[in-house]
């Protein structure tokens, strides 16, 4: 089976401080993974790096066999096959949550609002968000606003989806019902690479979990192997303290 | 023996009178000084060179011989400086009378004094070689149809809207040069001055200028007179009225006018 | 049942107010009271308080004054398209557009050190000199053009500092959606920075309200111009308190209504 996602020894630093020192991650179709760390690990800028909104400093990134990290591509292609989903939910918040879901489609596909209503209904629906389609972001509830953000994502029918920390910025209470949309999304078989401190979560439903540290995958493997029992001394330091 | 000695002082000053005329004693800001305020800069050819101490230019002229008239030795004429705003603004002045062309107006007279007139402007219609050759000509048919401007401040104004009523709403400027600029850049074809403004104008600034008529003071429904400005109530006037008037009918100013505006003939009259 | 704090800020709020009133009418009656008592005053009246003066230019002035108003309003629109555009040209970032964006960059330093007024003279006077033909050399059109130069100028800084405003977050959504650059700035940045500009921009269209008046040096007869064909004529200052009076009719109401949308603008922020 060859992995739809793929890295090689990805690198990238900010100025002088290194964040990816050499990552190698595959995953496949239908696969979850889950990465997990200490804030600072790279778990973000890993997922940034695979949609292209930061260039890798060497390495490389092969998307369903194809090398999206040549310098000079042109990534708006492959972000619309990506779908991201960030912390902040960062919904556009002069639109109403319809109108957020629909900009891309619209602009991106060409698609006209009426063709795309349909779909973008049965969207909401499914998501428990038909009645708020009208409301603009600050007028919804944390959780209801990283739903959307999630429907906003599905919408360009992406082939995997990136979602990073994003249960971090709601309140407990919160949480719940966006893992839910995750435990949904994963029934459908859709791909998923999340970046998460949730481990029942990630115990749960992940296929793959890996511990990332300073800048590598210090250790992966099956949630049960990884969660209940840590190789590597880093990683139960890191387990214990969350847990 | 007071009688007398009234009687005496009183046959004393009579004989100095004759030669000068005291009604300026006692009411100059300054004893045994006269100030005179003038424009800054003054100009041609009002008074030459900027330098009215000079006595040459019109007003100029007219200073000293009024001043002469009123029993003042050239030495004891004091020049100074104001603008027009400054001139009619409210409160003590700085100057017993100030000349700068300044039109008589029924207005004007009730914030400051005016003395009688000392000069009866003709008001002269400055425009370009260009706007001639494009059919301009000094029939008031002809002068609706041009684009006027006038220096904002002067009565050119009323005369304009009055008198020739143009077609065209006027453009309007802050002084001489602006209005000149606007002639320059094609954006006016004509504009209103007093006729030895626009004679200066015509010769020294505006390359190709050409005065096209004159509206001769007695025919303009308001002729513009010019008077010297004092401050509203200055028993001064008096004084000053009746050299002005001693110099009208001995011919004096007459003199004077043929002497610095001579230029002003040669210019054809808009009937 | 009021608390002893509630009695106690009730306290402090009386006090407050009774301060307050006290000074303002000390400070008024001081200003109607005194002043007049001014030995300079009756003349001061005449010259700058004459009702019958006011009475007879107020309407003439009122007229005058559309003038301003419509330049104001052909000038406004043109300086929001051209601060809009000048304010993207500085974000392009494709180095083919590197003129561009120079050009924009020394534009707006230019413009905006260069005095109003300045401007004004420079293009109303200096381009139709060229020798342009009726109805091209227009001080109308030229000033306008300075106006809208000058203020664009300012409107482009405000913009750019709105565009910049827009937090890098809506850049990165709108980015990994699949938009383009151009789409991203017109669907998402550009309506958010607009909107957070709102007041800042307010501020400088009731300056060029103000600023409207220059163009009478170089011809157009508006309110300012008429005034002082009003004072040089009846030789009273009373026209130009009538033209602040009706600047100030415009110019206060539009400067309390920016001031009540950046302290709200604020209030949501916080």
């Amino acid at each position: 089976m060859t992995a739809l996602l793929e890295t090689r020894n990805l690198q990238k630093s900010f100025g002088s401080t290194p964040v990816c020192c050499g990552i190698d991650l595959a995953v496949n179709p239908g696969e979850m993974v889950c990465l997990i760390g200490a804030s600072g690990s790279g778990k973000s800028t890993l997922l940034r790096c695979l949609n292209l909104l930061e260039p890798i400093d060497d390495g490389m990134i092969l998307f369903d066999g194809h090398d999206i990290s040549v310098p000079g591509l042109d990534p708006q292609p492959i972000r619309q096959r990506i779908g991201m989903v960030f912390q902040s939910f960062n919904l556009f918040p002069h639109m109403t949550a319809a109108e957020n879901v629909m900009l891309a489609p619209r602009r991106v596909h060409g698609k006209t609002r009426e063709a795309l209503r349909p779909e973008v209904e049965t969207l909401f629906d499914r998501f428990g968000l038909a009645d708020r389609m009208a409301h603009y972001p600050d007028q919804l509830s944390g959780g209801q606003q990283q739903r959307v953000a999630i429907v906003r994502a599905l919408a360009m029918r992406p082939e995997i989806m990136l979602f990073d920390e994003i249960t971090s910025a709601l309140d407990p209470e919160l949480v719940g019902e966006v893992l839910d949309v995750l435990r949904q999304l994963r029934e459908t078989g859709m791909t998923m690479i999340l970046a998460t401190h949730e481990m029942g979560f990630a115990r749960e439903l992940a296929d793959k979990v890996c511990f990332l540290d300073a800048g590598v995958i210090h250790e992966e493997g099956t949630p049960e192997q990884l969660l209940s029992n840590p190789q590597k001394d880093r990683t139960q330091a890191f387990l214990r303290r969350i847990l | 023996m007071r009688l007398a000695y009234a009687s005496t002082l009183a046959v004393i000053l009579a004989t100095t009178a004759h030669a000068q005329s005291d009604c300026a004693t006692g009411l100059t800001l300054e004893d045994g000084k006269l100030t005179i305020a003038t424009g800054n800069p003054a100009y041609f050819p009002w008074v030459m060179d900027d330098a009215p101490e000079s006595k040459k230019g019109f007003e100029a002229a007219v200073a000293y011989a009024v001043a002469n008239e009123m029993g003042f030795s050239d030495d004891q004429v004091v020049w100074t400086r104001s603008s027009f705003d400054e001139a009619i603004q409210p409160g003590a002045k700085n100057f017993d009378f100030n000349l700068q062309q300044f039109s008589i107006t029924e207005e004007r007279d009730e914030i400051v004094d005016f003395s009688l007139p000392y000069y009866a402007a003709a008001m002269a219609v400055l425009t370009r070689q260009t706007a001639i050759d494009n059919g301009a000509t000094a029939e008031l048919g002809a002068l609706k149809g041009l684009i006027w401007g006038a220096d904002a401040n002067t009565t050119a104004v009323p005369m304009l809207t009055s008198i020739i009523a143009p077609d065209a709403d006027p453009l309007l400027y802050g002084d001489n040069a602006d209005v000149v600029e606007a002639m320059k850049a094609n954006q006016i074809d004509a504009a209103l001055f007093d006729l030895p403004t626009a004679l200066y104008l015509s010769a020294v600034v505006l390359e190709d200028g050409v005065i096209l008529g004159q509206f001769p003071a007695d025919r303009s429904e308001e002729p513009d007179e010019f008077g010297f400005l004092l401050e509203e109530g200055n028993p001064l006037k008096t004084c000053i009225d009746g050299a002005l008037t001693a110099m009208k009918s001995n011919g004096t100013l007459a003199a004077i006018e043929a002497e610095w505006l001579s230029e002003t003939t040669g210019v054809p009259v808009i009937e | 049942m009021v608390t002893r704090r509630q009695a106690y800020e009730t306290r402090v709020r009386r006090k407050a107010n009774l301060v307050a009133g006290g000074s303002t009418v000390l400070v008024l009656a001081g200003l109607f009271i005194l002043v007049p008592l001014a030995p300079g005053w009756p003349a001061v009246k005449k010259s700058f308080f004459n009702a019958d003066v006011f009475m007879q230019t107020f309407p003439g002035l009122l007229n005058a004054f559309l003038l301003d108003v419509t330049i104001f309003a052909w000038s406004a629109p043109l300086i929001f398209a051209l601060g809009l555009l000048v304010a993207l040209a500085r974000d392009v970032r494709a180095p083919a557009a590197y003129p561009l964006r120079l050009a924009a960059i020394l534009y707006t330093d230019i413009f905006r050190g260069v005095p109003v007024i300045l401007v004004i003279y420079l293009i109303g006077f200096g381009i139709p000199g060229l020798g342009l033909p009726r109805p091209y050399n227009s001080p109308y059109i030229w000033g306008t053009v300075a106006l809208v130069l000058t203020y664009a100028a300012y409107v482009a800084e405000v913009f750019r500092a709105g565009i910049e405003g827009v937090h890098q977050s809506q850049r990165a959504a709108a980015a990994s959606l699949g938009l383009s650059n151009a789409d991203a700035m017109r669907f998402v940045i550009l309506p958010q920075a607009i909107r957070k500009v709102v007041p800042a921009n307010m501020n400088l269209f009731i300056a060029l309200q103000k600023d409207v008046a220059l163009l009478s040096f170089i011809g157009p007869v508006e309110i300012f111009r008429q005034a002082g064909v009003y004072k040089s004529l009846l030789a009273n200052f009373t026209p130009y308190v009538g033209a602040a009076l009706i600047f100030l009719a415009i110019t206060i109401p539009a400067t309390r209504y920016a001031d009540y949308l950046l302290s709200k603008q604020r209030r949501a922020r916080t």
